[in-house]
């Protein structure tokens, strides 16, 4: 405890830079499930091509190599030397994205046939249809599963550590070196990771109850909180990988 | 510098010997998470140990991998092999996934074969053994088959405790002969060769699952 408290300030920075990380990855990752997603769901064969290449491309490889390929292989061949910080964010968005996209577009062709019927029998046109019929309903639906992935992204943000970026586990790693404590050095890490998990799923399952209220649904659980009520089939955020 | 065709050619073995220690790494520790991860939803039944076995796997499943495995391989003592660990690791975090997995499989079981067990007076194990998780576990296949993959995809991460994975061999040689492209980007497609292909089998058995 005294190990953790004196040496507070290394920690909270670490764990700054693991947040932003978590932060822009998970904007990023956003942004590409929103478009991608959406893609996926049109007629045209060129944009599910896209949809489809994009996904199973980028959910195949794994997040670290991805990460190594930005960092070290693309100066080899190109003039550019990525930072490693925006190497990592590359690297986290596209793989989590593509989780997202499976989500995003999954979630919109859930969403009642007859409802697309409406709006074709009202002439609405498509941006309308999407923004103001289907993205609301599947909205709902995205939340619990885009929760998980943010977790998901945070804990592999972790990989940052190995192209020497200063986050949470690179703080533990120096820690553990030169004090050669190695229980506490990783210990107050881990703990830390476990408490911005726990505001992560907090903060989610807050938003999940704001959709599922404004579409007159159930609210779910998750998370530590849970441990309080009896546990309800259902799903659950930071359950699933 | 540009691409080297023939560098990358001449480094094909090397990184197919680390694919076959990843495939090995993820085939023990899948097997440690499936049978723990089944321990780990029966014992979660349990009352007064149930909330402690909650909290140490949420512990488990909320904090990275990354850190979990080098915080075993900094305490391990050195007789242990990296593989060793890093198998324990990988079966031990994923248990904690499978249990979620087995957990709603057993909720899923209909109540009235809960209450048939207990007018047979069937003894717990019998319960269990006999009624309760086979009808659980079929449910669950499918969804168990994703941690595969998964699992399939945390591997690199065993690259940074030195087990001799692909990632640890593109690594190595990316620092030997300066040609990072090459090793990362082979790396890569090594990885999209096995995972495209398994989550299609995993897809179509799920979706025979679906339907029976």
């Amino acid at each position: 405890m005294d190990f953790f408290l004196n040496r507070f300030p290394a920690y909270l920075d670490g764990a700054l830079t693991t947040l932003m990380l978590t932060l822009l990855g998970s904007l990023l990752a956003f942004i590409l499930a929103m478009v991608i997603g959406i893609l996926g769901t049109l007629r045209n064969p060129l944009a599910r091509g896209i949809a489809t290449v994009y996904t199973e491309a980028f959910r195949g490889v794994a997040a670290l190599i991805l990460l190594f390929w930005f960092a070290y292989a693309v100066p080899q061949i190109t003039p550019y030397q990525l930072s490693p910080i925006f190497a990592g964010v590359l690297a986290l968005g596209l793989n989590v994205g593509a989780y997202g996209a499976e989500v995003v577009r999954a979630a919109i062709n859930a969403v009642p046939r007859a409802q697309t019927e409406a709006t074709i029998a009202l002439n609405m046109s498509w941006a309308r249809r999407m923004w103001l019929v289907l993205l609301p309903q599947a909205w709902a639906q995205m939340l619990p599963t885009f929760g998980n992935l943010i977790i998901e992204l945070m804990k592999a943000s972790a990989i940052v550590s190995l192209i020497n970026v200063a986050d949470l586990t690179d703080v533990a790693g120096t820690l553990r070196q030169s004090t050669g404590e190695t229980i506490p050095a990783f210990v107050s890490a881990l703990i830390m990771y476990f408490v911005i998990a726990q505001v992560l799923i907090l903060g989610m399952r807050m938003l999940e109850r704001q959709a599922n209220r404004r579409l007159g649904r159930a609210p779910t659980g998750g998370g530590l909180l849970s441990l309080l009520r009896p546990p309800t089939p259902g799903t659950r955020v930071g359950a699933a990988k | 510098m540009t691409w080297d065709t023939e560098f990358a050619i001449s480094i094909i073995p090397q990184l197919l010997q680390g694919l076959v220690v990843t495939v090995q790494a993820v085939v023990i520790g899948y097997a440690v998470a499936l049978v723990l991860g089944l321990f780990v939803a029966v014992l979660r039944m349990v009352r007064g140990v149930g909330p402690v076995v909650f909290a140490v796997f949420e512990f488990i499943r909320t904090t990275p991998i990354l850190v979990q495995l080098l915080f075993v391989f900094a305490l391990a003592p050195p007789s242990i092999t990296p593989l060793t660990i890093g198998v324990s690791v990988l079966g031990v975090h994923y248990a904690a996934y499978t249990a979620e997995v087995y957990r709603s499989g057993i909720e899923g079981v209909a109540k009235g074969q809960w209450e048939a067990c207990r007018a047979l007076s069937l003894p717990p194990v019998r319960t269990w053994g006999a009624v309760v998780l086979p009808q659980a576990i079929r449910k669950v296949v499918p969804a168990l088959g994703n941690y595969l993959i998964s699992m399939f995809k945390d591997t690199p991460y065993l690259f940074a405790i030195t087990v001799p994975e692909m990632m640890f061999v593109a690594k190595a040689i990316g620092t030997e002969s300066f040609r990072s492209m090459e090793a990362y980007t082979l790396a890569g497609l090594f990885f999209l060769a096995v995972s495209v292909p398994s989550a299609v089998i995993i897809r179509r058995l799920e979706r025979r699952y679906a339907a029976v």
